[in-house]
């Protein structure tokens, strides 16, 4: 299958489950998918399926939590979590919720879901890697209305300070927060300059190019510095009625609006059902 | 309190090697010895104390035991989301060491002092919570903070005094009794008891002998065993450098609701205030009815009613 096609069968998955669990953070699942699809269909993230917990793994660290389906989607996609896991999503006696829970399976890393956490921790477990001398990778994965938390800055500050080239911080830029544009709701000139002054290496990619994502994730950092990925996405990327619509943070599609995203995803009502 | 901690620390270290020290730009000389005989195990936040707990607990998520140390206002207070979601609610092996509890930052007034954070800390799952009143009670905390696999809590003040001997046994939960006495228990936590002893020894001179029991650890405790000590004594004085609400009174009142016991009580300690006026430390706990001299006449007062 070419790898739109995966993708697209991937947010169907994301709409699928979300559906039948009657609530999930869909437009930010899809902002942040294509990233999640490089880093763990494309080779980069190290781990070992038979040794999940492996001390050396590479880890993903979901600091926006509430996207987290796009996360849980990824890692049935491979085999760390089963198919009726995932379809216990948000129901009674599941494992997985909402926002993510440490260890709820394989490639769950960190306890998120208020905003920013993630990248303090990361910082911690990158330290810790770096005292044990592993030769892995943390990366922490922010949203770009995440980075009005301050907590954000007080830990970027210390990734730099640590010599942390361990890390790779990855902001979901899709420009959108819960009530209106990141722009309108608290301005700011530049990210890039921002973590540059603060001590990263940056790079900015279009989020939904496959290509650039990779190359943006393979490009060693120098100097001993953490590195910054700020990737342009969409948030509601592929359904075109939730495409930069704020509204869309939140929300289930009504009758009419579902009607569209069965067509544009491609879903059948019987894969609706159950 | 605080070089016993520390002595306790550098001993820690030398045993194991995961254990690792972080501070907020807190700790200038006392820490010398650590930093210069474990520089690669010594991290200076600097004024960033929510970033450094959940950092701490990204470093225990890999095995380390990090032992947090800084002023406990900007821990319990400032870092408290990052406490509950980080270290608490994924149950992290973090030990987070709170110096300068109560009002021992008596000159600087209610933003340096912890007169909230016993109910803040006792109400967060998975945290074991110790406030130690003398050296001897830190060094048996030391041992088993790091025995635990978990999160602990630390609440030091500063107190000199020593009135254990030297084969003094703890119980974690059981208040340890600092003075025998039969005519009214007085339940104290931190070195705040020095204030405690002073009163005891005035009422005796009264005719009545205080038992004085420190509470060590104010979670997990033991329901029973306090209740029992409770009944034994008839009456009840607490005593803290705390509000009454969500204290140490708080926390009595709940053992003694549920294990069914009700005795004449009184609690001492602030009344859903800030602590006012500056000074010593004497200056400041006289001035919010914290000297030796108010807990002997209150007591006194309330002994003599019932």
């Amino acid at each position: 299958m070419e790898e739109r096609e995966k993708i697209k069968a991937l947010k169907k998955k994301i709409f699928i489950t979300a559906y039948k669990a009657g609530a999930a953070h869909l437009a930010s699942s899809f902002s942040v998918i294509d990233m999640l699809y490089v880093l763990y269909c494309k080779g980069i993230v190290r781990y070992e399926p038979g040794n999940p917990w492996n001390e050396e793994r590479d880890r993903v660290i979901l600091s926006k939590g509430h996207a987290c389906l796009a996360l849980y989607v990824i890692l049935n996609e491979i085999g760390m979590i089963s198919d009726d896991e995932l379809m216990s999503f948000c129901q009674p006696g599941s494992h997985l919720g909402g926002e993510p829970k440490m260890e709820a399976a394989p490639g769950i890393e960190a306890s998120t879901g208020s905003l920013g956490h993630g990248l303090s921790f990361g910082v911690g477990i990158a330290i810790a890697c770096k005292m044990n001398h592993y030769n892995n990778k943390i990366y922490v994965i922010l949203g770009d209305g995440e980075c009005q938390e301050g907590s954000v800055w007080e830990a970027a500050m210390s990734a730099a300070n640590f010599g942390l080239d361990n890390l790779v911080v990855i902001i979901d830029d899709n420009r959108l927060q819960a009530m209106d544009s990141v722009e309108a709701i608290m301005s700011i000139d530049s990210w890039s300059d921002k973590w540059e002054a603060f001590g990263f290496e940056t790079i900015e990619i279009d989020g939904h190019n496959l290509k650039e994502i990779e190359n943006a994730l393979v490009t060693k950092p120098g100097n001993g510095k953490p590195k910054l990925i700020i990737s342009h996405t969409i948030k509601g990327h592929g359904v075109s009625f939730m495409e930069e619509v704020p509204i869309w943070h939140f929300r289930m599609p009504n009758k009419e609006e579902l009607e569209i995203v069965k067509a544009e995803l491609g879903i059948l009502d019987e894969e609706l059902k159950g | 309190m605080r070089n016993t901690y520390l002595n306790a620390l550098y001993e820690l270290a030398k045993k194991d090697e995961e254990v690792v020290s972080l501070v907020a730009d807190n700790g200038l000389i006392v820490y010398d010895d650590f930093r210069r005989d474990f520089p690669e195990r010594y991290f200076n936040f600097g004024i960033s104390e929510g970033n450094m707990i959940t950092a701490a607990a990204g470093m225990a998520s890999c095995g380390k035991i990090p032992f947090v140390y800084t002023i406990s206002a900007f821990l319990a207070y400032r870092a408290y989301e990052f406490l509950r979601d980080d270290v608490c609610f994924q149950n992290q092996n973090v030990k987070i060491v709170g110096i300068g509890s109560g009002l021992t930052y008596s000159t600087l007034g209610p933003s340096h002092h912890t007169t909230e954070d016993i109910g803040l800390l006792r109400s967060l799952p998975n945290l074991t919570v110790f406030s130690p009143s003398t050296r001897a009670e830190v060094k048996w905390i030391m041992e088993e903070t790091y025995k635990m696999k978990g999160p602990v809590y630390i609440r030091l003040s500063n107190n000199s005094e020593e009135y254990y001997k030297e084969d003094a046994e703890f119980v974690i939960g059981q208040p340890a009794v600092v003075r025998a006495g039969n005519s009214v228990i007085i339940m104290v936590t931190g070195a705040l008891v020095n204030e405690v002893m002073e009163a005891a020894e005035r009422l005796e001179s009264d005719g009545i002998y205080a038992e004085v029991v420190s509470v060590h650890t104010l979670k997990p405790l033991d329901t029973k065993k306090i209740a029992e000590m409770i009944a034994k004594a008839g009456s009840l004085v607490v005593v803290e450098e705390h509000n009454v609400i969500g204290g140490l009174y708080s926390a009595i009142a709940e053992v003694m609701a549920m294990e069914k016991i009700m005795v004449p009580n009184l609690a001492i300690g602030l009344q859903d205030v800030f602590a006012v006026d500056y000074g010593q430390l004497k200056d400041v706990r006289a001035a919010n009815g914290l000297d030796s001299t108010t807990i002997y006449e209150k007591i006194k007062l309330f002994f003599d009613s019932i």
